[in-house]
């Protein structure tokens, strides 16, 4: 396998939070999970740090959109552990879910409600009140290029918008750590290129960590940091350009099919 | 397009003002949903007043009624199964509500709550009372509407039925999260109407007193007495003239807590009934 350890995850209290920024924004620890007998992960160790792009890499079926319930807790962790910022989401769930801001694959937008009422939505599920959460909403809607729809029904966006609608809303709590699964699917291409532009920044402008769900050769460059999932284990993981040159290939392509290759030549994707 | 907030919430732990916050916020939402769904709130009073006009009418000479409490004379059939028609209202909002779970589920809007870092139960509370809020509306407009129809408990009555409403309103509304929690898909849902919804409206004491259904079986009688929707009405009839049903205070609130205390665990990731398998949809 290609390797950079997952580091050692500590413990942190509120107390020891000034601490966190050295800490991975995410960090996951031999985790499996099956659905009865299928096994969808098999003993999964990887981390995303702070101010970093991670990109999830792997086949409709991998087991990416386990992975995403397991570290949102919509599911809960059978064997291994998942930490966010070192607060585990089985052991603190609120401190972990409150620095994390998700998109999930499917759309969660309540379709009937202005982009305004989505996002005061949002906001008081976190805790954030009224006058708060309208000021808020209204800056993100600015800086989404959506605030004159901020009073229109969702159901009239396009899909493009609706995603950075999502995005949006995902940040309105400001986490430190994002979670996008397959975020741009069903979009045109340059309303993917927008998305992941949009979300690159804000790892580079705002030290968001970020770990992006894919299936797309294309939304990965070079200096990302890369994981490779396949039939629910890591095949590899590390900087993108690294990957590359361990598998003596030209291209991230080329280097998943690689090592889909040789995981199914040798009958076991671990090995 | 630019990149969004800068700066992060970092507190610890959540205030008394957040948690009401997210109460506020539930609540308000169900309500936008139901104002949105306006055929939702005709068909929910069509269903009672249906009952009360035409079922209603048509066996007022069928049906006799002696003298029970909390009533101290004879009264008209109509009278009798208007506290049913308001337990029936919460019944079909609570299993409604769970079948809005089940949508929101099917369609990710449900991950937005579940995702929230307050803790689950105090999540899926404030999803109750803003269900039983809702019911409470449609409740008071099919009172609003019985009264021309001359269905008119003391005035005070309209004030003291508000708890039982709210009890009962969670009591069914929790069975309902609890059924949803176990329900894969939205199809399925046709069948909790068959084994939920009509089972427990018609083995009750909505449409007929009990001892007139211990006259034709003995067996429906006890069956109708286990029925926590028959305790849910009484509670409603006893409180809409000012009296206390003690029994069925106790059951509907026993009732409350056992099914409030299932959908809790149902829906704790760990333990929860919501789990799919790789058929869901979950890769």
């Amino acid at each position: 396998m290609t390797a950079i350890d997952a580091p050692t995850v500590r413990e942190t209290s509120p107390d020891n939070r000034s601490s966190a920024a050295e800490l991975p924004a995410l960090s996951i620890d031999r985790l499996s999970h099956s659905y009865g007998p299928r096994r969808a992960l098999i003993d999964v160790s990887f981390a995303v740090a702070p101010a970093s792009f991670t990109a999830l890499l792997g086949l409709n079926g991998a087991g990416k959109s386990t992975l995403f319930s397991l570290v949102t807790r919509l599911f809960g962790v059978q064997t291994g552990r998942i930490s966010i910022f070192g607060h585990d989401i089985n052991r603190v769930p609120s401190e972990a879910l409150r620095l994390m801001g998700v998109v999930f694959q499917p759309r969660t937008l309540d379709l009937d409600l202005s982009l305004t009422q989505n996002l005061q939505y949002h906001a008081a599920l976190h805790g954030i009140a009224r006058r708060e959460a309208l000021k808020r909403a209204a800056e993100v809607l600015a800086r989404i290029d959506l605030a004159d729809r901020a009073g229109s029904k969702v159901r009239d966006l396009s899909g493009g918008q609706m995603r950075r609608l999502e995005i949006a809303r995902a940040l309105l709590h400001r986490p430190r750590l994002l979670l996008l699964d397959e975020a741009t699917v069903g979009l045109d291409v340059k309303a993917r290129a927008d998305i992941l532009s949009h979300v690159r920044r804000l790892v580079t402008e705002q030290g968001i960590g970020v770990l992006w769900a894919t299936h797309l050769f294309d939304e990965i460059v070079p200096s990302d940091h890369l994981v490779v999932l396949h039939q629910g284990r890591v095949l590899a993981h590390g900087e993108v350009s690294r990957v590359i040159d361990e598998t003596a290939t030209p291209d991230v392509g080329a280097a998943f099919a690689h090592l889909i290759k040789a995981a199914t030549k040798s009958g076991n994707p671990s090995s | 397009m630019s990149t969004g907030i800068i700066g992060s919430d970092q507190r610890s732990g959540f205030t008394f003002a957040q948690y009401l916050t997210c109460l506020n916020g539930i609540v308000w939402r169900e309500g936008l949903r139901f104002l949105h769904q306006r055929e939702r709130f005709v068909s929910a009073l069509v269903r009672p007043l249906v009952w009360l006009f035409i079922f209603a009418a048509g066996f007022r000479q069928v049906l006799g009624i002696s003298i029970i409490p909390p009533y101290d004379t004879y009264i008209l059939y109509e009278v009798y199964i208007a506290p049913g028609l308001m337990a029936m209202i919460q019944l079909f909002n609570g299993m409604q509500s769970s079948l809005s779970m089940v949508y929101d589920r099917e369609m990710g809007n449900m991950r937005t709550l579940l995702v929230s870092p307050l803790p689950r139960w105090y999540l899926l509370f404030c999803k109750l009372l803003a269900g039983t809020a809702v019911s409470l509306l449609q409740v008071y407009a099919f009172l609003l509407i019985a009264w021309f129809w001359e269905i008119a408990p003391p005035p005070i009555g309209y004030l003291t039925v508000l708890p039982a409403l709210v009890l009962s309103g969670l009591m069914l509304g929790s069975l309902g999260m609890l059924i949803s929690s176990g329900i894969k898909q939205l199809e399925n849902f046709a069948g909790v109407m068959n084994f939920v919804i009509f089972p427990m409206f018609f083995a009750s004491s909505a449409l007929y007193p009990l001892w007139r259904v211990r006259e034709g079986s003995t067996v429906l009688y006890y069956v109708c007495q286990f029925n926590p929707f028959s305790h849910a009405v009484e509670l409603i009839r006893f409180a809409l003239y000012g009296q206390m049903n003690w029994v069925s205070l106790a059951v509907v609130g026993g009732c409350t807590t056992v099914f409030m205390i299932g959908a809790v665990l149902a829906y704790d990731p760990s333990r929860g009934l919501i789990r799919r398998g790789p058929g869901g949809g979950e890769t």
